[in-house]
């Protein structure tokens, strides 16, 4: 009986995932995506490898078709139809679409493009997208003009440029991360602030491994690196000029300890903590006139604040009520309303840059998740879970999350992972070893 | 024979302080050779802090209060550091890996603290002592267990020469 109720249960899920699919593949009106959706079957695309306009263009045109593609894939929303289905080959970028040899494959999408090296040494990348089923371009053609060590960076606005118009959101790709590259066995970690693009590539490290260096943060604009490091030999909190490699220690009181520093959404503040006494509270400085002011005034632990992105209210954790708690206060300080409320331990609260959500980390039994919530504590999700996953960074679009998942054990490691808000697609993000506490960039100027 | 035994002192004072640099609160192995070879320690040196009154307490999950055994240890502690003036002492807090990177420095600070309370209450001077919190970097133990754990949870008092601040 049993047995003959799981085989119902394997046709009815069967069943579904099928007409998902073909609704997916019939549906009517112009290419669309919409993330919202509950179920989605990744969106068929096709991407001819670019036409090199020059043979001196022609590793560039393939090495950028292929991180495009990986973009587009990495986000769990697309999947490419292989070169060896094509029907058509595209010749000329300027060539006309043969529309129904890409329906015949069922590539929904189709994005053509050419790389041309100039004779002053630019890279010029020119794209298109077409709505194979609609027989027709979606949005103009575009073109961009670099140096050629900026190619991935050209490769990333094409994708950029393709996830917007197919699902209306703002993309991530042309983004980097700021994160702790780890070595050493656990017991004599080796720390060393790094960044990278969103997808591994063109790690640059910040700081050697003398001193410990914990939990980076970019500022809005990108160029500088906000971050916690025992240089002095205690902890405190420094500014990482990411251009020139600089960096000065910010409000170094004498037999204190600062950590947590999170940038304004204007740049030109911090709020960080500050433990005087044993007792960790909330503080925020003026980079420009280097006024201090005290936000909170409690003998628990305040810790790891968050601007909401319109400046006006911090979300932050404490253990005023005797466990780990996630509350919301004004800028200013003032009056804190908790809003976690589950069971558990709930802690590093990140506002979504689109406002509507709060990331956090909530321990529960002995495991951890990453979840997000509504800013009034409402609608809790939990995405993850594992020995220990913790300190969520938003992609700039807010549709993704990055965190640190750290296994168990003596040999355990921290690796970077990435996650949709709806909990699907989730990834490890490459990095060259062990790494901790990413901090998403804003969609670089 | 006097100047061998001094002699013994220095290594022993050496291999304590380069200890102390590696730090953390590992018991370094070539100390404890060191001094096992050398029969009884000097009251009034590092090594007998270390090993004999006992250089670190431990906490519950998520607490920085002091058990009776802690406060024992620490009874000691301030003891030795009366009777040792020419020494001055950081007190480093530690957190097992079971929380968030940040939380766990302000708890690692919370501990430092409680035990640099209790010092100063037994009548160590304040400017002799300086905390510091590691948070959950440093684990001395490396399993994922309960039993790494706890020895994880501490607060160390590692001894410097120096008359304090």
């Amino acid at each position: 009986m049993t047995r003959f109720l799981s085989i119902l249960t394997a046709l009815a899920l069967s069943l579904t995932a099928h007409t998902a699919q073909v609704a997916a593949q019939t549906s009517p009106g112009p290419l669309r995506l919409e993330i919202t959706e509950g179920v989605i079957e990744p969106l068929p695309f096709a991407i001819p490898i670019f036409i090199a306009e020059n043979a001196a263009a022609s590793d560039a045109a393939q090495d950028i078709t292929r991180v495009i593609s990986a973009d587009l894939r990495g986000t769990g929303l697309f999947r490419e139809v292989p070169a060896s289905a094509h029907i058509s080959s595209v010749t000329s970028f300027d060539s006309p679409v043969q529309y129904a040899d890409w329906r015949a494959i069922n590539a929904q999408a189709l994005i053509t493009g050419s790389v041309e090296q100039t004779s002053n040494g630019q890279l010029v990348v020119r794209f298109r997208l077409f709505d194979v089923f609609a027989d027709q371009p979606l949005g103009d053609g575009l073109q961009f003009v670099g140096s050629p060590e900026s190619w991935r960076r050209m490769a990333h606005n094409v994708a950029d440029q393709v996830y917007e118009r197919i699902t209306g959101e703002t993309g991530y790709f042309d983004t980097r991360v700021a994160f702790i590259s780890e070595s050493g066995p656990k017991n004599a970690r080796l720390k060393r602030l790094a960044i990278m693009d969103y997808d591994g590539a063109n790690v640059q490290y910040l700081t050697d491994s003398r001193a410990i260096v914990l939990a980076p943060r970019f500022s809005p604009n990108g160029d500088r690196v906000i971050y916690t490091s025992y240089e002095s030999g205690f902890p405190q909190v420094y500014l990482m000029d990411v251009a020139t490699v600089t960096r000065r220690p910010l409000d170094a009181l004498p037999d204190t300890m600062s950590f947590a520093p999170r940038f304004s959404p204007d740049g030109n503040r911090v709020v960080y903590s500050e433990s005087v006494g044993g007792n960790s509270d909330l503080y925020l400085l003026d980079l420009n006139s280097g006024q201090r002011t005290r936000l909170t005034q409690a003998p628990s632990i305040e810790t790891a604040p968050s601007f909401s992105p319109d400046g006006t209210q911090i979300v932050f954790e404490s253990d005023r009520s005797g466990t780990q708690q996630i509350y919301v206060m004004p800028v200013s300080g003032g009056e804190a309303r908790r809003i976690s409320s589950g069971d558990g331990r709930y802690g590093t609260p990140v506002w979504s840059p689109r406002g509507d959500l709060i990331a956090f980390t909530k321990q529960l039994g002995g495991r951890f998740h990453i979840g997000v919530m509504r800013t009034n504590g409402s609608e809790e999700r939990l995405l993850t879970a594992s020995f220990l996953d913790e300190g969520p960074t938003w992609a700039p679009n807010g549709r993704v999350i990055m965190f640190t998942r750290e296994t168990a054990g003596a040999d355990g490691a921290p690796a970077l992972y990435s996650v949709d808000i709806s909990g699907r697609n989730l990834q490890r993000v490459a990095t060259p070893g062990m790494a901790s506490d990413p901090a998403w960039s804003p969609r670089l100027p | 024979m006097m100047s061998f035994s001094k002699i013994a002192l220095l290594t022993a004072a050496l291999a304590l302080s380069a200890c102390a640099q590696g730090g953390f609160g590992a018991r370094g192995a070539n100390t404890v050779d060191l001094n096992a070879a050398q029969g009884a320690l000097d009251p009034a040196s590092p090594a007998y802090f270390n090993q004999t009154v006992g250089d670190r307490v431990l906490f519950a999950v998520d607490q920085s209060t002091l058990t009776p055994e802690a406060r024992a240890t620490l009874a000691g502690q301030a003891q030795w550091l009366m009777t040792n003036a020419a020494f001055t002492a950081i007190i480093e807090g530690h957190a097992d890996e079971q929380g968030t990177r940040e939380y766990n420095l302000a708890l690692g600070a919370r501990r430092a603290n409680a035990v640099e309370e209790f010092l100063v209450s037994q009548g160590v001077a304040a400017n002799r002592l300086r905390t510091i919190s590691y948070g959950k970097e440093r684990p001395i133990e490396i399993c994922s267990e309960e039993s790494c754990y706890q020895q994880n949870r501490r607060a160390v008092t590692v001894i410097a020469a120096g008359a304090g601040a």
